[in-house]
């Protein structure tokens, strides 16, 4: 089963590198994993999206925990929580087709953000499942090039109950 | 309060070791350190010792770390020097021994040109780490090392990587030092869950059939006392692995001595046969464990550790307790609301301590390890620090020799390092001056790290390098005999083994060899007397010896192998 996973990590270097090390030493599936900025200085959000049965998914979570760079881990699966992933996906296109094109667009609520006589590139934001949905039904119409940023996540608002307790620091 | 003056940052390096009551490092020197080796010229609090390989230098941060509990230091330079360190940080990490490791590296604005004697030393280590550090602004220096030490002693041990681009050795900083420094993603939890330990307690004081199956994390967090009196009060049979020998006496009749892949039999008999499994410190290795799923199958199982991640990760467990071995067992031992009743228990392993005990064969009146180790455990009473290499010796030491002490064995458990006895031995030495240090090795091993005797000469360290020379890899000539056809492949060491003796003397060590019975208790006496220097003694023992009881790999109790099938092998 997929799980999304959300973790504070401090933006040191190496931090990245060491969560992503830590999924090839282990084995551990990795289907995406983002890196962005959050709302405090010196920490950095990763979500990451990994499969696994249950003991699998807690030896993912216990050994992100590991890391000295971790400072937090959420698993969000079980929590209500809010995905979202973006696509630019680019198809050539044939006269005629232009309109139909389009109409997909609108029907996932994307943005045509660049146009030239021979394609079309589209902004496609959503959870994952939409932007797998997009791509099937253009798939056909001859997909060129497409780059999808991998799942962000976070709990929804009223689960945070004590939102920066986690950033106290150990004393040495 | 905090003072402020200019310093260099190898004057920063010293200040810190300083404060980190660090008496001795391990090193060797070279272009990105050269300016470290200038300042220790003048430094007199802390010992240097100059080793002759850089993986000499991890593997004796290690002996000292394993024997004495205290953090052993190794400062290495860039490039080589750092990469020759790796197969000691890979053993630490396995074996969670505290070590930091200070390497060089090029001038920050070189780093990532391939300039010379550049190698990515973080990236190399990564997965073989605690933790590691670059050093990127020297104002970070003092902080870093003062988080270094405290991550690689704190929590689950383990070694920490240092890495110091050369400007940041050279170049100045107001220092200041701050006792405490902040780290938020690492919060070590030494005291377990108190109902967690109290169901704990309950569900051992009912049991019929209890064992303790203890490890190294017993010995590390220097809970030997605490497992002794909970053992003794309740009259526990405790099986101990390779790295958790010593945390009670071996001659004690609670000793079940080890279990796992060359256990004892009734060690293995215990675990297939348990109600209860409490696993204290130790984390159900496949050399333990064999097939998982018939592993202490009818048992209930309680895992003690203070590391999360080693809990249900290779053995699904009923009752995890994360916390300091050491607490939980005061904690428990006051919780048990009564002892469990079991002497019918006991009965059952005596009776398979008679069925098969460990045995040998020298009727034909040829030299085994076997008698040597049981000899020198004699002879010492138990109380020498032994310090392995990895085979077949290595195995028989822990059947034979009956360690009295925590902290007196000292091998590569987990990464099975040949090359490990001989340096960690130096290196222990230095840290304990109460004990005989023997380092044993087999003809293999000795000859990985052997450049070392030159460092053990050269500060005089009083270790007794013993060499059982059975000419050949022996652990692998046995699973080839086992399992692999005889295909005696590339094992035979025998005609191409120098002369063990000649090199001994022509470091001016003094050396003998035997290969009498009669000679054993002669010759282990003599070294055992010597303690100004160095000695070395070969045995030469019978090729084709075979180390028994053996659970072949991946396989269950029922597979255990007891002796010979076919004895005609005997050469
Ligand atoms: C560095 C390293 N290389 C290879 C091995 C594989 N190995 C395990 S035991 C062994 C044989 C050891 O032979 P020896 O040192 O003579 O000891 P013996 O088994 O004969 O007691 C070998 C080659 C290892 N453990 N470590």
């Amino acid at each position: 089963m997929k799980h999304t996973i959300s973790l504070l990590v401090e933006n040191s270097f190496g931090a990245f590198d060491r969560v992503a090390t830590m999924f090839s030493a282990k084995g551990f599936n990795l289907h995406s994993i983002t890196i962005g900025e959050t709302e405090i200085r010196d920490i950095s959000r990763m979500t990451i999206v990994t499969s696994g049965d249950d003991q699998i998914i807690g030896q993912v979570v216990k050994q992100l925990n590991r890391l000295i760079d971790t400072v937090k881990v959420y698993d969000l699966t079980k929590n209500d929580r809010t995905e979202r992933e973006l696509a630019l996906i680019t198809v050539l296109y044939q006269k005629g087709v232009l309109e139909e094109l389009k109409n997909i667009n609108d029907i996932f609520r994307g943005k045509v953000v660049d146009i030239n006589n021979k394609s079309i590139t589209l902004e496609i934001t959503g959870p994952p499942a939409k932007i797998n949905a997009a791509v099937n039904v253009l798939l056909p119409y001859g997909i060129k090039e497409m780059a999808r940023s991998g799942t962000v996540a976070l709990r929804r608002g009223e689960q945070i109950k004590q939102p920066k307790k986690e950033l106290e620091s150990t004393k040495v | 309060m905090a003072k402020s003056k200019k310093l260099t940052g190898a004057d920063i390096f010293f200040e810190s070791l300083k404060r980190e009551n660090v008496e001795i490092v391990f090193g060797y020197p070279g272009g990105a350190t050269l300016k470290i080796y200038e300042k220790l010229y003048d430094i007199d609090f802390l010992k240097h010792i100059l080793v002759r390989h850089e993986q000499g230098a991890t593997h004796m941060a290690e002996g000292y770390a394993k024997a004495t509990g205290k953090v052993g230091v190794v400062l290495v330079t860039s490039g080589p020097g750092a990469t020759n360190t790796v197969t000691g940080i890979a053993d630490a990490y396995m074996d969670s021994v505290p070590i930091v490791v200070f390497t060089g590296q090029v001038p920050t604005h070189l780093i990532g040109n391939d300039a010379f004697q550049e190698a990515d030393i973080i990236g190399i280590t990564r997965p073989i780490t605690k933790h590691s550090f670059l050093v990127r602004d020297v104002n970070e220096l003092a902080p870093t090392i003062r988080k270094a030490f405290y991550i690689a002693a704190s929590g689950r041990p383990g070694p920490v990587v240092v890495d110091l681009p050369k400007d940041m050795i050279n170049s100045e900083c107001d220092y200041e030092f701050s006792e405490t420094i902040f780290i938020r993603g690492y919060k070590p939890n030494y005291n377990g869950h108190l109902n967690q330990i109290r169901k704990a307690a309950k569900i051992i004081a009912g049991a019929k059939k209890p064992l303790l199956y203890v490890g190294g994390g017993v010995i590390m967090s220097d809970s030997a006392p605490e497992l002794t009196a909970f053992a003794r009060e309740y009259n526990l049979p405790v099986t101990m692995t390779l790295l958790g020998l010593g945390a009670i006496p071996g001659t004690d009749k609670l000793s079940m001595g080890m279990l796992g892949m060359h256990g004892t039999y009734w060690s293995n008999q215990a675990v297939n046969n348990c109600d209860v499994l409490v696993s204290l410190g130790a984390r159900f290795d496949d050399r333990v464990t064999g097939k998982v799923e018939t592993f202490a199958a009818k048992a209930y199982k309680i895992h003690v550790d203070i590391d999360p991640t080693a809990i249900d990760k290779n053995v699904l467990v009923d009752l995890p307790i994360v916390g300091d071995v050491k607490k939980v067992l005061e904690e428990l031992k006051s919780a048990m609301p009564a002892a469990p009743q079991i002497d019918d228990w006991w009965e059952k392993i005596n009776a398979w301590k008679e069925e098969c005990p460990l045995e040998y064969d020298m009727s034909d009146g040829r030299l085994r390890a076997q008698y040597i180790l049981e000899r020198l455990s004699d002879l010492t009473e138990g109380n020498a620090l032994i310090v392995s290499d990895v085979g077949q010796h290595q195995m028989l030491i822990a059947q034979y020799y009956k360690f009295n002490n925590p902290r007196s064995l000292l091998n590569s458990g987990g990464l099975g390092t040949m090359g490990f006895s001989l340096p960690a031995a130096i290196g222990a030495s230095f840290g304990v001056k109460d004990k005989q240090i023997i380092s044993i090795s087999g003809d293999g091993g000795f000859q990985m790290n052997m450049q070392e005797l030159i460092t053990a000469v050269a500060n005089k360290v009083p270790v007794k390098f013993i060499v059982i020379n059975n000419s050949f890899l022996g652990m692998v000539r046995q699973w080839q005999e086992l399992f692999h056809a005889e295909k005696y492949s590339f094992t035979d060491l025998g005609s191409s083994n120098p002369d063990f003796v000649k090199i001994g003397e022509a470091l001016g060590i003094p050396s003998w060899s035997t290969d009498k019975i009669d000679e054993v208790d002669t010759l282990l006496e003599k070294v055992l007397d010597i303690n100004d220097g160095p000695s070395l003694l070969e045995f030469k023992v019978v090729k084709e010896e075979m180390v028994f009881p053996m659970v072949p790999s991946g396989g269950s109790i029922s597979d255990m192998i007891l002796e010979r099938l076919n004895p005609k092998r005997m050469v």
